[in-house]
């Protein structure tokens, strides 16, 4: 199986366990650089994709939560680098289906080539990169495709019909559905417009579709219920992790709650 | 990807750059969420729609001479030539309305929000000239204005802000990320972010995704046009040298642009060599940095070895920034511009000396543009040079306090 496969089975085992599967968010280091590998492993027991944030100066699609997160790991040192040494040194590897979310600019300075080849050996299974555009992806798309990697693609409820149709063919993982125009980390309402656009999305993706931005709880994990293969859980996981509480039993209650 | 130098400055000034995915050779594109690709796509079929169209044409005109008080004087600097021993004029832009070259970008994008149905307006600044005409501009046009600024420069510009506010405007702090302009910009890129479709972007510098580099160069070319008329009128020739300073290079493209085609004309960028060259201690994008991906758009950066973005230095805060303009950096890439720096001290030594010479404050971000000047007077005895003073200084007086007035006392 390819690495981008990889992602959709996972997906695909918690759907049929009748359930949407969590794509758990944290950035790489915080709070502590010391703690990754743990932090990464009790996770790992709970989610069924993790999306590890490689720590950034300019954060601009990010909310304040990502931001200071983003801050305290830079602040410790923590780099593209160090994330995918650590990530090939981790024995054994963790099995849950690995995605480093990443500004553009951190990649382009490692090299796209390098970083597909050090991806491939880090067990990572794709990459998303929330200031690449699709039009502008093609050459980190070819780097990460010939190793058999996930370029995760982004669309938006105002992203027109034909780009929307144009976005999901090209998809590899899931697609990221961005469930409201902001930053990362406010409190998302569930209106019937957003779940209508999930369902467009559903139709025309040939992989599974993750909703994220502003998911934080169990009553708005129950709404979406139907219309998504899968929820992404950042700023909301980042506070946990903040406030010393685990993560793995959070992201449980979670799912307990939801009922599901 | 490599340039050919002649092909591409063809290209430049026939006006086939930036080309369909706004590129200027492999600089700039669109690099932002997809959340803002509709609302860029909007305002690129705006721009199209009705940047050239005569009637747009005619009520920028309108307001720009009305308003703004153009076009602006071309001074001819007669005691400070003759002390640095070359012919010395000055594009007089701190005699706009608001007192710089801001004006004219942020009124044009006025009238284009306006015309694309904004509800409200954003904006970033640094130096806070950016926020001031914004805000003017807006209140012109009955447009609600926000304005974000680091909270480091709202206290070395501290002067400005009262001006905003009492404009209209509502001043929004950004106490996040390096506190200059920086983080002003992803702020203020967070804001559109929110509203991308009722929200216009007013981006003060030729910076950002495309269309941004474009527009902004567009509306502030009306600099280097005017400049370059004048100046055969008063010479009977043109300049040997065009110099600019250069933060994310706003002034500069506009006064550059009308004289890319005169092969004989030397144009120079003179960015802020604060402190020195050490990483860090200055922000000279193209003399220091790297190419790399910032606010949108591929251009060179200021950056570490991991790509993070560097703090940057300057004693003026509108050149206090770690990117610069595309279009710049492919003008440095194929050789038409030379970019140099100047330090902060040879920056308040231009102040100072337009003060004594000529009994004008330039602001600190111009002088810099001074400090070339003068160096490259006393490489040319007796040649001619054109200078763009974009601002007039008296934003700086607090950094002026500490600094030439300190010495003083």
């Amino acid at each position: 199986m390819n690495a981008h496969e990889r992602i959709g089975a996972a997906i695909a085992a918690a759907n049929a366990r009748g359930e949407p599967a969590l794509v758990a968010y944290l950035t790489a280091g915080f709070p502590r650089r010391e703690r990754f590998e743990a932090d990464l492993r009790r996770i790992a027991a709970a989610a069924d994709v993790i999306e590890i944030g490689v720590p950034f100066t300019d954060p601009m699609a990010d909310g304040v939560t990502v931001q200071r997160s983003s801050r305290i790991a830079l602040e410790q040192g923590v780099s593209l680098r160090w994330i995918l040494q650590t990530l090939e040194a981790m024995s054994p590897p963790v099995t849950t289906p690995l995605l480093l979310m990443s500004y553009l600019n951190p990649l382009l300075a490692f090299g796209l080539e390098p970083l597909a080849r050090a991806a491939e050996h880090a067990a990572v299974a794709g990459l998303i990169v929330p200031d690449l555009p699709f039009d502008e992806g093609d050459a980190l798309h070819e780097a990460l495709s010939a190793r058999g990697l996930a370029l995760v693609q982004m669309v938006t409820p105002v992203t027109p019909a034909e780009r929307l149709k144009r976005i999901c063919e090209r998809s590899r993982g899931f697609i990221y559905a961005v469930t409201a125009t902001g930053t990362t980390g406010r409190n998302l309402s569930v209106p019937a417009e957003l779940t209508d656009y999930l369902d467009r999305v559903r139709r025309l993706a040939p992989v599974p579709v993750c909703a994220g931005f502003g998911i934080r709880g169990r009553e708005q994990l129950e709404r979406l219920r139907g219309h998504v293969d899968g929820v992404v859980i950042g700023s909301a996981l980042v506070e946990v992790l903040e406030q010393g509480g685990d993560p793995a039993q959070w992201l449980r209650t979670l799912r307990g709650r939801a009922g599901v | 990807m490599s340039v050919n130098a002649p092909d591409v400055l063809a290209d430049l000034t026939a006006g086939r750059m930036p080309d369909a995915h706004g590129r200027f050779g492999p600089f700039g594109g669109r690099y932002v969420p997809e959340t803002l690709i509709p609302a860029l796509e909007r305002l690129d079929a705006g721009v199209r729609e009705h940047l050239h169209a005569p009637s747009f044409q005619r009520e920028f005109a309108g307001e720009l001479a009305s308003w703004v008080g153009r076009p602006t004087a071309l001074t001819f600097a007669r005691r400070l030539s003759a002390e640095w021993g070359a012919r010395i004029w000055l594009k007089r832009e701190d005699l706009a309305h608001t007192g710089a070259h801001k004006i004219n970008n942020a009124l044009g994008q006025g009238l284009l929000a306006r015309r694309l149905g904004a509800r409200r307006i954003v904006a970033e600044t640094g130096a806070g000239q950016h926020g001031v005409a914004s805000a003017a501009a807006c209140a012109r046009l009955g447009l609600p204005c926000t304005v974000y600024m680091g909270s480091i420069d709202m206290e070395r510009q501290a002067p400005n802000v009262g001006r905003m506010r009492l404009l209209g405007a509502t001043v929004v702090a950004v106490a996040s990320g390096d506190r200059t302009l920086r983080a002003a910009i992803d702020e203020a890129l967070r804001d559109w972010v929110s509203d991308p479709m009722g929200t216009y972007y007013l981006l003060g510098s030729a910076v950002g995704p495309h269309p941004y580099p474009y527009l902004v160069r567009e509306l502030q070319a009306v600099i280097g046009r005017e400049a370059r008329a004048q100046f055969q009128e008063a010479e009977g020739r043109l300049p040997d040298a065009v110099m600019a300073c250069v933060g994310g290079g706003s002034n500069a493209i506009g006064m550059f642009h009308a004289f890319l085609p005169d092969a004989g004309v030397e144009i120079i960028g003179v960015e802020a060599g604060g402190r020195g060259s050490a990483l860090g201690g200055n922000a000279a994008t193209l003399s220091f940095g790297r190419p790399g991906v910032l606010h949108g758009s591929y251009s060179m950066l200021l950056q570490d070895a991991d790509g993070q973005i560097q703090e940057t230095h300057s004693v003026s805060a509108g050149l206090d920034y770690p990117g610069v303009g595309p279009e710049h950096a492919l003008l440095a890439r194929i050789g038409r511009v030379r970019y140099e720096s100047a330090s902060d001290e040879e920056a308040l030594e231009g102040v100072s000396a337009l003060c004594r010479y000529e009994g004008i404050l330039p602001a600190l971000e111009s002088a810099h543009a001074l400090a070339g000047a003068r160096r490259w007077a006393h490489a040319h005895p007796g040649g001619t040079l054109l200078v763009c003073l974009s601002g007039r200084g008296d934003k700086d007086m607090p950094t002026l306090q500490q600094t030439l007035l300190a010495e003083r006392a």
